[in-house]
Parts: structure tokens; sequence; C-alpha cells
């Protein structure tokens, strides 16, 4: 399954489960990162890491070490 | 009938909550203006931010608590927000109602903490903010349809506008006068599991915490202990060992409510569910949102290229308004300090009190006085910042390199500031809301190299580093040399800082999920504000400890004094003004001032413990009036060349500028005539200097921004204890090199 650090800029997926340290899944919870969001990969940092994620019309961001944990499925956009 | 008299004891109290970034801080000094207090609540690094607010039901105090995205709490700090709800925060009356800020533009995302307040049973009021930014996007909200679905008073805000005030001004006012708890439609349903969950530490835990504790459990802190896996309801429940159940109780509890998918996970998507259900056919969203210019803004900010160039841009921006803007009124502060101080010293006799009015108070205040601008420009500039946006985008820049020392990119502005000040610096700190990246962050601040540092660096370099160019010429030795001192305090930092996030604040790392939110006009009343409660705090808070270290060291410095040898110095002196006015008779007065002032240092308290104290600096290569030198400038550093200039019979008036002092100190010698500055006493005593913290407003904004002395003495001693083996070190090496 594809992992939310493998996007391409523009890409986006559909969440099938989180797995983090329970602070952090309880982090993306609150915030909206559950089961059937849709994310997208806007851009990663100049240096790499973190990301930054499209969801719901907003943007966040999070570590590449954290995005491994977000499966997705059904993926859409980018080429 | 007339209504019953209420107690006009206490006004009605409303608590002011909201996500980060919907704007909470901007509508909260809206309704209270200028009439703002703030203070820190005990034993946690939150601050109390509180103010009136009049209303038609009579003044309402509004107390502002910290954005937050929910009510879970991992730190005591998170839990803050709770207890403070539950009425649990001692010497704070539970509120009256609550003040939630929800942004318009991000609404079902900012429900969702309103959807755990109403579970607290107070009557709420919402203001819907930044409804501006909402219809930008194309999306339409149905208030009052909205309003009657929750069961609340929703008012339409733009606080950066003060649009909606009056109405939400009123609508506080009646719930003030009808309390009600709000009744959404549909309710709120608690996810089967959890209810369960709840029920099981209901009957099998919850007694005997209420019989610890001494009072009952509200629901919402079972809640809280059942889902939060490691959060802080657990851990204070689990802390007081009733019947030595309490984690099995936990455990049973979260085994009977199901572990997959996790609980968090579970209660989020209950009120997600909720959520949707109460804004559907309330909120209206275009197909196909608009492309904002915030989005084109920030394409350009974050870019590899183009973002990396503003950063830099920025932070050279930072750094000159800190660095060189704040220096003309630093001049003019200084220059009112001295004309104050010999305006005193020429009305009054000499003596003691002419002396703690010039070099205790005067000097004192202007020790305090001189930082304003500086902080003052920080502030501005990190307020512009904040407001528009970009402190979220500079922490997702820099995130990368800070966190290879265990911190988090919010931390980089904060350590960046300190190359000018670390006062305003460890200030600046607020915007790391996890604890223990904050504290990290606020300790290892001030190794950075301050501004004040430099002038003693300039003097030491100029006068002991050889002039030698390095590179055919390219590079100097003394211009190398101060290199170095940045890099030793950079590196340092970075190395205390990974060494305090694996010891003494080890922990969890703290979730690193950053908000970017939209940019936007700051606002200039917002900031001003801003401005306006910092310096308040610092002069103040820090500003009285800082006036209090003066004095104590100007007393150490002149006391005692022996009465006989002061007449005769008197007597002295007379004898040289008796030979007439003259030019060599002016000059010899000058020299015999200066070397009265060096007997009167060297045999008051402070030249007695600096004699006293000489061997245990000896292996630093000092003697005992370089080790006096460095103990007056405890309280601030820069004294350091004044103190020198008196010590070495030179005046005070001396500053890095001076030959005098460079060429007194070069000819110095020990009691056996070998000079006293090698090159390795300066290296030393730099070294020493740019890893102490001879500060004592440094000292005194730690202990307000951690609520702590504890804090505060720990970064005073492992600073100074740094400073003292790295100077030994150095010593003994360039001993060896040289």
């Amino acid at each position: 399954m594809v992992t939310l650090d493998q996007l391409r800029p523009g890409q986006g997926g559909r969440v099938v489960r989180v797995d983090a340290s329970p602070a952090m899944a309880q982090r993306l919870a609150e915030m909206g990162v559950l089961e059937g969001t849709l994310l997208k990969l806007v851009r990663a940092a100049p240096l790499g890491d973190p990301l930054e994620i499209e969801l719901e019309g907003w943007f966040l961001s999070i570590r590449k070490a954290d995005a491994r944990g977000v499966h997705l499925g059904e993926l859409v956009g980018g080429s | 009938m007339a209504p019953t008299a209420a107690p006009a004891a206490r006004p009605l109290r409303v608590a002011v909550l909201g996500n980060p970034n919907a704007g909470k801080s901007t509508l909260f000094n809206a309704l209270t203006g200028l009439s703002q207090k703030v203070g820190n609540y005990p034993g946690v690094t939150v601050e109390r931010k509180s103010g009136t607010m009049a209303s038609d039901a009579g003044p309402l105090e509004l107390v502002d608590l910290p954005g937050t995205y929910s009510l879970a709490a991992h730190s005591p700090d998170e839990m803050v927000a709770v207890d403070l709800l539950l009425g649990h925060v001692a010497g704070e009356a539970r509120p009256d109602a609550l003040l939630a800020v929800v942004d318009a533009s991000n609404l079902e995302r900012n429900l969702y903490l309103v959807s755990q307040l109403v579970e607290t049973g107070l009557p709420i009021v919402v203001a819907l903010n930044m409804i501006d930014v909402a219809r930008a996007r194309g999306v339409a909200i149905d208030v009052a349809k909205l309003s009657e679905r929750l069961g609340a008073p929703i008012v339409a805000t733009r606080a950066d506008k003060r649009t909606g005030l009056d109405e939400l001004r009123r609508a506080l006012a009646g719930l003030a006068r009808r309390p009600a708890a709000p009744r959404p439609t549909p309710p709120y349903r608690e996810p089967d599991a959890i209810a369960s969950g709840i029920a099981q530490l209901e009957r099998d835990a919850a007694p005997a915490w209420q019989h610890a504790l001494g009072r009952p459990l509200h629901r919402v802190e079972l809640l809280r202990a059942l889902v939060d896996v490691g959060g802080h309801a657990e851990t204070r429940l689990a802390a007081l060992g009733a019947n030595g159940t309490n984690g099995a109780a936990l455990a049973a509890a979260r085994a009977t409510a199901g572990a997959t998918p996790p609980l968090s996970a579970v209660e989020a998507q209950g009120r997600y569910r909720w959520i949707r259900a109460l804004v559907a056919g309330c909120v209206e969203r275009p197909a196909t949102p608009p492309v904002s210019w915030s989005d084109r803004i920030d394409a350009v900010l974050t870019h590899r290229v183009w973002g990396s160039l503003a950063f830099a841009g920025a932070m050279l921006l930072l750094f000159q308004s800190i660095f060189r803007w704040a220096q003309p009124a630093i001049d003019a502060i200084d220059a009112l300090f001295s004309a104050a101080g010999s305006a005193i010293a020429t009305r009054l006799p000499e003596g003691a009190l002419a002396s703690l009015l010039v070099d205790g108070v005067i000097g004192g205040v202007g020790a305090v006085v001189v930082f304003l601008p500086q902080i003052l420009l920080l502030f501005l500039f990190l307020g512009l910042l904040e407001d528009c946006g970009y402190m979220a985008r500079a922490a997702f820049l820099m995130d990368r390199l800070m966190a290879r020392v265990g911190l988090s990119g919010k931390s980089f502005i904060p350590m960046l500031s300190g190359f000018a000040c670390a006062v305003p610096a460890v200030m600046a700190t607020r915007v790391i809301e996890d604890r223990r990246d904050r504290l990290a962050t606020i300790l290892v601040t001030p190794l950075m190299t301050c501004s004040a540092r430099l002038p003693v660096y300039t003097i030491l370099i100029a006068g002991f580093v050889p002039a030698r160019t390095l590179l055919g010429g390219l590079v100097d030795l003394s211009a190398l040399t101060l290199l170095g001192l940045y890099v030793l305090g950079i590196v340092t930092a970075m190395a205390c800082a990974l060494l305090f996030k694996k010891t003494l604040l080890r922990g969890p790392p703290p979730p690193f999920v950053l908000e970017l939110p939209s940019y936007k006009w700051p606002s200039p009343r917002v900031i001003g504000l801003r401005l306006l409660d910092r310096a308040k705090a610092f002069l103040l808070r820090a500003g009285s400890v800082i006036l209090a270290m003066s004095i104590v060291i100007w007393a150490a410095g002149y006391f005692p004094r022996d009465a006989a040898q002061e007449r005769r110095f008197a007597a002295e002196r007379a004898a040289i003004e008796a030979r007439g006015p003259s030019e060599a008779v002016a000059a010899e007065l000058v020299a015999f001032d200066e070397a009265t002032a060096a007997a009167h240092l060297e045999q008051s308290a402070l030249g007695r413990v600096g004699r006293a104290l000489e061997p245990a600096f000896a292996p630093l290569g000092w003697d005992w009036r370089i080790t006096v030198a460095s103990l007056a400038s405890f309280p601030a550093r820069e004294v350091v060349l004044a103190t020198l200039g008196t010590v070495f019979s030179l005046g005070s008036d001396v500053d890095e500028q001076s030959t005098d002092l460079r060429a007194t100190l070069q000819t110095a010698t020990r009691p056996d005539g070998s000079p006293l500055f090698t090159l390795p006493v300066a290296l030393s005593l730099m070294v020493f200097f740019a890893l102490c913290c001879q500060c004592g407003a440094t000292v005194a904004t730690i202990r307000r921004e951690t609520g702590s002395w504890g804090w505060a003495w720990f970064t005073f001693g492992y600073m100074t204890a740094l400073a003292y083996a790295g100077s030994c070190a150095i010593y003994h090496v360039a001993r060896v090199w040289a």
C-alpha cells in the first residue's frame, strides 16, 4: 500500500489507516486525518522535510517519518 | 417581583477558547482593550491573561486560554484548559460561560473543540470569526440556522475590523442573564465504545479516585483519562495511588472499549460525524474552490529557491533591526541615564547616597530600560511575521535543521533572536507549544552570542590576538577569533539542547503537526497591544529583579569604607587642589581619583571576594582583578569594561574604542612582573564571556517565562559551570600551543 510520504506533489489519496504513536495518532485524528479523509501532498520543504499536506481546503505540515505511517488507498490526481 | 439581587461581589467570568490561528487573541484584545492583566498559572509555563469587558449586564471578566485544537492533554500545560473549565485551578473560580472562537473558513475542524466544550455543560457563545476569508473562498454559512442547530448563540465577527463586536457583547450579556447550556440538534452521541469504557471507570475506579482527590470527578476528566493514552489525566489519576489498582482499572476500561481503531480515532470519528450532521444544509461550498492569493503567495514563500531566499532575507532584516536599528535608541537611552547620573552627582555631596543613586539606582534602571528598543523592535517584527502567517512557514522551512538536535522548526526564530539579545529571544519562545521543547530552547538561547558580548570581544581581540593574516592575507586572525567565538556559542547551544532533550527534558517527541494558516494582513492594533504587553511585562517583572541585583552589586563594590582612610584621601585631594588651578593639577586630580577608586574597589566586599576567590580562578589564568571584573559583570556583562577600567585605575569611563584601556591591559603585570594578559588569558576570558550567563535581565526573564526560579538558576548554574570548564580548557590548551 502507498504511504503519504511516497506521493508526488499534487497527488492525493484517501486515508486507510494511520500508524503512529498514541499522541501523534490522536493529534492527526483531531485535525481530521481519519479513515476516508482525502489528503493531497502539496510540496516538501526546501530541505526535503517536512511535507505540506492539503486536506479539506486547509494546509498542515508533518514530518516524513510520520507520513510513512499514513497509509493511503485510491490515489487521485498528479501526473 | 424584582429579580433576586445577585451578589455583586464578582463579575461574571467568561473563558475564551479556540483553535490556534482562529483569531482568538485579536478578538480578546478587541473586546478587552487595555484592561488586560497578565500572570502565570501555578506550576506550569502557561500565561494567564484576563481582561474586563463592559456589557449591558455589567462588566464581564474574560480569561484568555492558550489556543488549542482539542481538550486532549498530554502535558500539564495542556491540562490547564480542562482544569480551568472544570474549576480545578487553585484560586480560580469556575467560568460561568465560554466564548468559543471559531475560524469560519475552516468550520468543521474548529467545531471539533466546540463539541468537547459542549460536554462541560457550560453556556457557550460562538464567535464565527474570519467570516470574510470564508466568503472569499466561496463558502456561505447560514449563521441563524447553525445557531439554532447548535442551541447556542453564534455571532459572525471580523476581529481585525472590529465588526460584530457589539452583537457579541449583547450575546454574552444575554447569556449572563439567562445561563443555559447548549442543547444541539442532533445531540452529540458518544460512540458506544467510549460510553462503555467511561461507565466501567465510573463503576470501578471513580469512587477511589474521588476519595483520594477529595472532590467529585467530572465526566470530561474520565473521558480524557480513558482516551488520551499516556496523557496527563491518566498520569494524574495514576499518581493518586488509590488502591493500587488505577493502572489496571484504566487498562480494563480500555480493553472493554476495544483497541482497534484506537479510542482517540473513535472519539474523533464520532465528533466529526456529529459535526457533519450539524452543519449539513447550513454551509454551502463551491464545487471547485477558487485558488486564493494566499495559496499563490505560499507557492513562492515555500519554494525551494525563492522560499529559501525570502527566508534568508527576512532573517537578515530581523537581525539588522535588532542589531543595528536599535542602536541609536540604545545610545540615546545610555546618554540620557549618564546625563541624569551626572546631574545628580554634581548636585549631591559625594558619598554613599550619591553613589547609590548614580551607580546603583540610575545605573540599574538604565540597565533595564536599555533593553527596550531591542525588545520592541524584535516583537514588532515577530508580531508582523506571526500575524501574517509567516511564522508557521519559517518553522516549516527550518524544521529539518532543528530536528537534528531534538527540537522543532519553531525553536529557530527564538534562537536566532538570541544573537541580538537573549531577553526578547526567551520571550519569543512562547510560540513553542511543547513544554519540553520550549524549556530546552529557553535554556540554550543565552548561549547564542548576544550583542552585549561584542564590546568585550572587540577590546580583547584588538589587544591580545596577534595581528596576523592567514590564507595569503585573505583572513585576519582576529576576524577568525571572532567567528570562532560565535561558532562556539552556536555549537555549545546545539550540543546542550541535544543533551537536555536526552536527559533532563527527556520524553516522547511532541507530535509535529503544524497548521499552515492562510496569509492575512496583520492588524496594527493587535501588534501594538502585544508590544505594550511585552514592554510592560519586561519592565515590571524583570525590571524589579534587575534593579535589585544592580543595587546589590553596587553595594558590594562600595562597602565597606574606612572612615580614617576617607579623611586621609580627602586631605590629600585638598592638598593637590590647593596648588591652584592648572592643567597639571587637573591631570593629577584625575589620576588621584582613579587611584582612590581602585583602592576603594580593592577593599570593598566585592574586591575581598575577588581576592578570596583568586585561587579558584587561578586555573583560568586570572588574577584577582580579572576575577572582580567578571564577578561585577554578573548582572550585566557589558559592565566588565567599566570595572576593568576602575580596577586598573583608569576610571570607569572606558568603552571598547578606548585605546587607554587596551594599552593598560597590555602592560598590566602580575606581582612577579610577568605580563598579566597573555593570549591564553585573553582567550580564557573571552570563552568565559561566551559561555557564561552574565545577565541579570536574562535570568529574570527566564524566571518570568517559566514561572519558576528553579529554571532560572539552573540556566545560570549550568552556564557558569560550562564557562569555568571551557575557560580552563582553552587556557591550558593555548598555553601549551602558544
